[in-house]
């Protein structure tokens, strides 16, 4: 039986795995029941992004470095504006990290309800997209609308647009929101609650893989909050860094198979992300997130990587409560018309450091006299890269019995679970089995 | 089987913030999923269906590979648009172009630098015949509604030759020159609601040039508010770098 299978040759070649932000491609070649080969390659084209953002006036970074990814616009913007400002001595007013933060939150929601509901959730009810989904489960798909939708319009109200921030600059903002939108969008919130208990009760049936690999984790942490912005980098396994020594935690090297480099610090690969963060920063969840967790019965420190997904779910919940007393704290307090901070020098050099949805995100710029003369980008997905091989390289070998079509199924549920964004990374999936 | 139109989506070098937008907008429009059917969109379905009449192309033609899948969906659909900057202009991509090839992969990848392949960033009309584009980094949603109606009704999309001022004159804005900032609105395509300028931060020209455009004068405006050479560069080239290097040829024929 599962021996003649076992001796047969298997060649898997998922071309650009779909459902996924970017091009890769998941190659697997099975002789003799011996793995070969079983790689994740980024086929995504090379973007460059570091060599554009040498020449560019400072105050245009942020707008140039959002277009890195569509997905986590916010998030690049953000951590290149705290680079800038860390470069240049700028210490932005309390006003503005709250705002930053609520449109952290809001593109951190946009992100996880787009991966949980249209990317991962057709794997497990058994459907190639969300679209047959709306005729079958036309209430799954309108909450999952519905919730995006408010996510979208935080992004907006902060920023000025969903995608590609324009009103965040150097020092603050150049266009604030005011009382009423931020009243209306706190009620908004609060009735997202019910959408979220829904969200939790579709997934508390679904059954996940079981698979375990522990590895590292590495995420961003502070004391005071579930950092998602600044802070300094923290390592389950033991350790503190600040972020302008991001280069020792890193260590990116070029791999052959993939335009995206990978990284590593204690061990071959470590993972960052949602999984990530919930295992580091626990403790500083909101009530209702940590009550979310429990509900769906994840346990810090998790090793299962498909978990990503739940640990999502509970970021979810987390960053709709942060939203809510961000809005409260921002109406209480009344929105200050300021200015952003002014800029006084025009040359140094910084780091800055924020959660993207699919972990840590580090820019680095060198500026002389107000234009910049060295970037550099370390992205989420690229430090997962290697991470996701290591599991790969675990499960094919467990699962050496299955038919190719399970095995390539389970290969691409994993890479999804990491949410990877490969237009970012590439400075990512196809299935090719080869047994 | 259904006489619906069939659409597909396709993106090349580029952030897919466009296809994103695309996602949002039917967030608000879910008449239009009744009007068409989706045969490819792979950012958001597995499903995949190689006959469709209507292809929507965003991002930036970067390598010869992508010219051979160009030509190929070219092929199928009777009508091709460009969806956003970098498939229309080349956008961001094209920021690049400007700096020596090898210097910009030896920048990104060391040592292996000629491991990967690229080229120079081209819009997709550089490659192969378009029959309209959507403008906009990203997408502004409603004309990109607006657009696949007049399609469905056999026209192409109207995307308006006047330039961001009029847009912003009509939102009673204060110009941005007189508050001491530098903007490209004078140059560039309006139909954004001169979004950018209204929220005080100067056009970045993401919509490409308007016909005719004075950009040696708005070179002048911009020195005159200090503006080194090198930033009134740096600041029309965001999205504008190939428009500009080939307004230059044409000034340096005339």
């Amino acid at each position: 039986m599962s021996k003649a299978k076992v001796k047969k040759p298997v060649k898997i070649d998922v071309h650009h795995v779909t459902r996924v932000e970017g091009h890769g491609n998941i190659v697997v070649d099975i002789q003799d029941g011996k793995m070969q080969r079983c790689d994740l390659q980024i086929v995504e084209a090379p973007r460059f992004f570091e060599a554009m953002l040498r020449g560019q006036p400072y105050e245009q970074a942020s707008h140039l470095s959002s277009r890195i990814c569509g997905i986590c616009a916010v998030t690049h913007a953000t951590t290149s504006l705290r680079a800038t400002e860390n470069a240049l001595g700028i210490v932005p007013s309390r006003q503005t990290a709250l705002l930053r933060k609520l449109n952290l939150n809001g593109e951190m929601l946009d992100s996880h309800i787009l991966h949980v509901y249209m990317l991962v959730a057709p794997d497990f009810l058994g459907v190639g997209s969300v679209i047959p989904l709306a005729k079958t489960s036309p209430e799954v798909v309108l909450r999952a609308l519905r919730m995006k939708k408010l996510a979208g319009d935080i992004c907006s109200l902060v920023g000025g647009r969903h995608t590609h921030p324009v009103s965040t600059v150097v020092g603050g903002f150049t266009s604030l929101p005011d009382a009423a939108s931020i009243g209306d969008l706190h009620g908004r919130l609060l009735a997202m609650r019910e959408d979220l208990d829904a969200t939790i009760n579709l997934f508390q049936g679904l059954s996940l893989p079981n698979f375990e690999r522990d590895t590292e984790f590495l995420a961003l942490s502070t004391d005071d909050e579930y950092c998602f912005m600044d802070g300094a980098i923290a390592s389950s396994d033991g350790g503190t860094w600040p972020i302008d020594q991001y280069l020792t935690v890193t260590n990116e090297h070029m791999v052959d198979h993939s335009t995206a480099k990978h990284a590593q610090n204690f061990r071959q690969a470590y993972m960052v992300g949602a999984l990530a963060r919930f295992n580091i920063n626990y403790e500083k969840l909101h009530d209702r997130a940590r009550q979310a967790a429990s509900a769906l019965g994840l346990q810090s420190k998790c090793i299962n990587p498909y978990w990503n997904s739940i640990a999502q779910i509970v970021e979810m919940v987390h960053c709709t409560e942060d939203a809510i007393l961000i809005t409260e704290r921002l109406l209480d307090e009344g929105i200050l018309p300021e200015d952003p901070v002014p800029v006084q020098k025009l040359s140094g050099e910084g780091v800055g450091a924020c959660e993207a949805p699919r972990g840590t995100l580090y820019h680095h710029y060198l500026i002389e006299n107000g234009v910049l003369r060295r970037a550099n980008c370390v992205i989420p997905t690229a430090q997962n890269l290697a991470n996701i091989e290591a599991d790969m390289r675990e499960l094919v070998p467990m699962s050496m019995e299955r038919e190719p079509e399970e095995i390539t199924l389970a290969l691409e549920m994993l890479v999804r679970a990491y949410d990877p964004c490969i237009s970012c990374s590439t400075h990512m999936v196809e299935v090719n089995f080869v047994k | 089987m259904n006489n619906k139109p069939r659409i597909a989506f396709f993106d090349f070098t580029g952030c897919e913030g466009c296809q994103l937008t695309v996602i949002d907008s039917l967030e608000n429009h879910p008449e239009l999923l009744e009007a068409v059917d989706i045969v490819q969109f792979r950012e958001a379905m597995s499903e995949k269906d190689d006959d469709f009449s209507i292809a929507f192309i965003e991002g930036s033609c970067t390598r010869s590979s992508d010219e051979k899948r160009l030509e190929k969906i070219r092929e199928q659909a009777a009508l091709v648009i460009a969806l956003g900057a970098c498939a229309h202009l080349g956008g961001v991509n094209a920021v690049r172009n400007i700096q020596p090839l090898e210097s910009v992969r030896r920048c990104v990848y060391g040592e292996k630098a000629e491991v990967y392949e690229t080229s120079i960033a081209k819009p997709i009309g550089d490659v192969i015949s378009i029959d309209g584009f959507i403008p906009g980094c990203p997408i502004d949603p409603e004309e990109f509604i607006r657009g696949v109606k007049r399609l469905l009704q056999g026209n192409r999309p109207l995307i308006p030759d006047y330039p961001v001022c009029i847009e912003c004159k009509l939102r009673e804005n204060a110009c941005l020159f007189q508050r001491g900032k530098v903007c490209l609105g004078p140059i560039t395509r309006a139909g954004c609601g001169a979004l950018c300028p209204s929220l005080g931060v100067g056009c970045e020209g993401c919509r490409g040039l308007i016909p005719n455009p004075n950009i040696t004068w708005l070179k002048e405006v911009m020195a005159e508010h200090g503006q080194s050479s090198e930033r009134i560069s740096a600041k029309m080239g965001l999205f504008m770098t190939n428009q500009i290097l080939e307004s230059e040829v044409i000034d340096v024929e005339s």
